[in-house]
């Protein structure tokens, strides 16, 4: 199958359906790991970017978009690994968002740009104080427990009003 | 073309041993947010390794991946530096390791971020997100135990002195270093050993620490592939299974 046959649009509206392997509720298309897509020839090249820089998940996400693809009849699929610009929690879409809401993640609290700022950035008290909302019970009085949570891209937080420890994608 | 080729491996190497390290500590952390956190880190690191030895292995051109660049080299040929090779050792020790690689680590990743080497700009440009969390936890952590209990106050102090004499051996620049700096690179040495300076002493004025003598001496090597006796013992573990069986894969 070709560009003939087929358009981008199609190709990305079937990448919408593969789910990441880690969250299952939210597509790679509305988590903005998928950066382009076009075609060279007969070949369907798909350009994706990692989360994180150690993220596991990358090969079965490579490999789930190869299948996706295959499943529709597009044979030649060729993948490529972009580092620049840098993945960033920005890119999430707001269906994504809500997505994560209803599965009991609180999505990232904010535009990030750039994480990383200038020296501020990594002064003590300079990481922003972010209103988390519970994906619970939607109250703001929230806690940080750790940055570091059960994946590299999520936090672990409690809510002080409901009591439920719960993951927060953090930005990123 | 060579001189690049070094500094990547020390860039990669530095990530990989340091994962290594406080892999180990994998279920093993004093809390449970603790542990995920160390295996997070972990996981970061190794990520960036991943990246700075591909692009080590593709420059050199003999058909060397990342993987027999982690696994297929012995101590001499390794070019951490001598901080990342340290033991674990006690809680302190684990955390102001990590505070003095963060610092000198994030620095660099900023200057890296101007580098001529397009690749290499774009995989400082996706470390330094990792990175900036890595100096904000390790900071704060510093802060807590140094401003916390008289115990945790001695430990950590007892840290930061013994550590100290492993915090300049990455400013110290050599040929390679030299080269990547006039190739523009590299950051030059002098603004980047301010900066770290500036930052350890924030945070150890707030963790009620006291800073060691910038002047002091300071241990060197490891670039050059002359390390301390924990290298060995560290490979030994880490290389075990692709020496014992050849081109294993899961």
């Amino acid at each position: 199958m070709s560009a003939q046959a087929v358009s981008t649009e199609q190709v990305w509206s079937w990448l919408g359906q593969v789910s990441d392997p880690e969250i299952p509720v939210i597509s790679v298309v509305d988590l903005g790991i998928v950066r382009a897509v076009e075609w060279a020839g007969d070949e369907c090249v798909v350009t994706i970017t990692p989360t994180y820089s150690g993220c596991p998940a990358m090969a079965v996400i490579a490999q789930a978009v190869t299948d996706a693809l295959h499943g529709h009849g597009v044979h030649k699929v060729r993948l490529v690994n972009q580092l620049s610009p840098a993945w960033t929690t920005d890119w999430m879409s707001e269906a994504g968002k809500a997505a994560l809401k209803g599965y009991g993640i609180a999505p990232p609290a904010q535009q990030v740009i750039d994480i990383s700022g200038l020296h501020g950035g990594v002064k003590r008290g300079a990481a922003p104080k972010l209103t988390v909302l519970c994906p619970n019970c939607g109250s703001s009085h929230t806690e940080l427990t750790s940055q570091f949570g059960s994946t590299p891209c999520k936090a672990l937080y409690k809510c002080l009003d409901c009591r439920e420890p719960f993951d927060y994608f953090k930005c990123h | 073309m060579n001189d690049k080729f070094e500094y990547l491996l020390r860039q990669g190497d530095n990530a990989l041993i340091l994962s290594q390290q406080i892999s180990q500590l994998c279920g093993k952390g004093p809390a449970l947010e603790e542990d995920m956190a160390l295996t997070n880190v972990a996981l970061d690191l190794l990520g960036q390794t991943r990246m700075w030895l591909a692009y080590a292995g593709e420059l050199e051109g003999r058909g060397r991946g990342e993987d027999q660049l982690a696994y297929l080299r012995d101590a001499h040929d390794m070019r951490c530096c001598l901080l990342v090779e340290q033991p674990n050792g006690n809680y302190a020790e684990t955390i102001m390791r990590q505070f003095y690689f963060d610092s000198w680590h994030y620095f660099l990743m900023q200057g890296l971020l101007k580098s001529s080497d397009a690749r290499i700009a774009q995989i400082a440009e996706k470390s330094i997100k990792e990175v900036t969390y890595h100096l904000r936890r390790s900071g704060d952590l510093v802060v807590r135990m140094g401003d916390g209990t008289a115990h945790s106050h001695g430990l950590t102090q007892a840290a930061a002195n013994d550590l100290w004499m492993y915090s300049g051996e990455m400013f110290i620049y050599d040929g390679v270093d030299d080269a990547m700096v006039e190739q523009g690179v590299a950051p030059a040495s002098e603004p980047l050993r301010a900066a770290f300076l500036e930052h350890v002493g924030e945070i150890f004025a707030e963790a009620t620490l006291v800073m060691p003598a910038p002047s002091a001496w300071m241990q060197r090597g490891g670039k050059q592939g002359r390390h301390s006796e924990h290298l060995g013992f560290i490979l030994a573990e880490m290389q075990f299974l692709q020496r014992a069986y050849p081109g294993a894969q899961w």
